[in-house]
């Protein structure tokens, strides 16, 4: 349950990619992610190009390749869906290794996972050059309705405080000799989570007292306004420009 | 002529919706500079008083006026900037990324910017001692720091009176000193609601008692320590060992 000294996903270096405003690095990841999705079915090639837009930018940041994959976990259990495609989906089949899978579902998988690992690459990349907390900022300038920022930014001040409390009550559990080991015990864990959400609740409460008492009249106070120059969102716009580049002539490719 | 005084209470009454009366008319003034502690068993009505005195609860009977200006809702602002309330637990009250953005909150609010802003800040956290935490966040400080970082948020609003909340609760026994030192030094008026009763004689020389909604007694914090009948009779206890005769009796 330690804290650490950094942010966990926030890696510590001075380069052009850290030095972006995140409302730029923001607006580069969505449109990329957009141009990656809108690729047509038949082509392969602008992944190639894609995979290299985002090599570039890695290297750029200096953030190390195992570093990148190792975050990668987080997309496995969309890689299960992904494997699952081929033997469910119907259609011609082809043997792969003895197996029998379908054709259609083959080429499915193959297209969603090359997307996705795509998608959660140039996510790993924008977190590991943008503070949490930046980000925050980043989403304020791109207009985010307040209320959700304001709900973001307490997410981000007490996720610890809420993951401590938890690793506490989990303490207390085990120092009884609670082990959870078959679904009959998933009573007591029931239990847990409902205090857990009570006095996370009362906190909410308390918090709320403690703003009103130095004046908090439904706004937060933003502090640091970086405005984005347009060099900057020159600079951010590199990456989502080589992907849109690359699917837009693969869809004239396919057109003709 | 003189300053009003920090803080009046007169009268105030006070019950829950659900019918439950915390308060039966509580009297209390406290001078300009002065630090009086606030103490009495668990279910009193300390915190019912405390919130009340920046208009966090209201509508009961009585009234409560801070440096003059009584509190309503027409000038609650004003009042939360002269009440600066240090509640019990730190994580409640440091809810902002950074402890530069908690510090500013309130003046933000107060509708400072700018370079004005910026010496509040400095000079808040400079009280503290906090001075070269400005960009931590605040879950990566100690107990005791993010308890006086709290104390900071407070006074970048230049309050008349600070309103501590069992300040030295989970405090280790360096961290309580530390504290006690920070707040000795304040030029502010402190009211100090508290269990620990030889902290309260460290800090305060008057203290008052509250017991089932009244103040039952104001004296002296070491003529009230040494009242055995009166300490016995409102569930004052003293921690084993310490005896308050054996301490020198404050002046002042």
């Amino acid at each position: 349950m330690s804290g650490g000294h950094t942010h966990q996903l926030y890696v510590e270096h001075e380069t052009l990619v850290h030095r972006l405003p995140p409302q730029c690095k923001l607006i580069a990841v969505l449109t990329f992610v957009i141009a990656v999705v809108s690729t047509p079915r038949s082509v392969v090639w602008p992944y190639a190009v894609y995979a290299g837009a985002l090599a570039a930018v890695a290297v750029l940041a200096r953030i190390p390749a195992p570093l990148i994959l190792r975050r990668m976990v987080v997309e496995v259990p969309f890689v299960v869906f992904a494997l699952l495609l081929p033997v469910i989906s119907r259609g011609p089949r082809v043997d792969v290794l003895g197996v029998s899978m379908s054709e259609s579902g083959l080429a499915a998988a193959g297209i969603l996972l090359a997307k996705g690992t795509l998608g959660v690459v140039a996510s790993i990349l924008l977190a590991a050059t943008t503070r949490p907390r930046d980000l925050l900022l980043g989403l304020q300038h791109l207009r985010m309705p307040q209320l959700l920022v304001q709900i973001m930014t307490f997410m981000f001040r007490y996720v610890e405080v809420v993951l401590a409390e938890m690793g506490r009550m989990r303490v207390a559990r085990e120092s009884r000799g609670f082990r959870a080991r078959n679904l009959g015990q998933l009573r007591a864990l029931a239990h847990s989570a409902g205090a857990l959400f009570i006095r996370c609740f009362e906190r909410g409460e308390r918090v709320h007292l403690a703003m009103l008492s130095r004046g908090y009249s439904g706004r937060l106070p933003t502090l640091d306004g970086a405005q984005a120059r347009s060099t900057d969102w020159a600079v951010a716009a590199c990456l989502p420009a080589a992907a849109v580049l690359a699917s837009a002539a693969a869809w004239f490719a396919v057109g003709r | 002529m003189s300053a009003p005084p920090s803080l009046v209470v007169e009268g105030l009454a006070f019950a829950y919706p659900d019918g439950h009366q915390a308060l039966y008319g509580v009297d209390l003034t406290v001078g300009r500079g002065e630090r009086v502690a606030v103490l009495g068993p668990n279910g009193a009505g300390k915190t019912t008083l405390v919130l009340h005195l920046n208009g966090i609860l209201t509508g009961g009977r009585g009234r409560v006026e801070v440096a003059g200006l009584p509190v309503a809702k027409t000038n609650l602002a004003e009042i939360r900037r002269r009440v600066g309330i240090v509640f019990q637990d730190p994580d409640d009250q440091l809810f902002m990324p950074t402890v530069r953005e908690d510090v500013a909150f309130g003046p933000v609010n107060l509708g400072l910017r700018g370079p004005e802003l910026t010496d509040r800040i400095e000079e808040a956290l400079a009280l503290v001692g906090m001075a070269g935490y400005a960009d931590r966040p605040p879950h990566h400080l100690s107990y005791g720091q993010r308890r006086r970082v709290a104390v900071a948020t407070v006074l970048a609003m230049r309050p008349e009176i600070l309103v501590l909340d069992e300040p030295s609760s989970n405090l280790d026994p360096a961290s309580r000193r530390e504290l006690a030192d920070i707040l000795l030094a304040l030029p502010v008026t402190i009211l100090m609601v508290t269990h620990d009763l030889p902290y309260a004689l460290q800090l305060c020389p008057r203290a008052v008692i509250l017991d089932d909604g009244v103040i039952v007694r104001d004296a002296p914090t070491y003529d009230l320590l040494c009242d055995d009948a009166t300490m016995a009779a409102h569930r004052l206890e003293l921690p084993f060992g310490f005896d308050p005769r054996t301490v020198a009796r404050p002046t002042g």
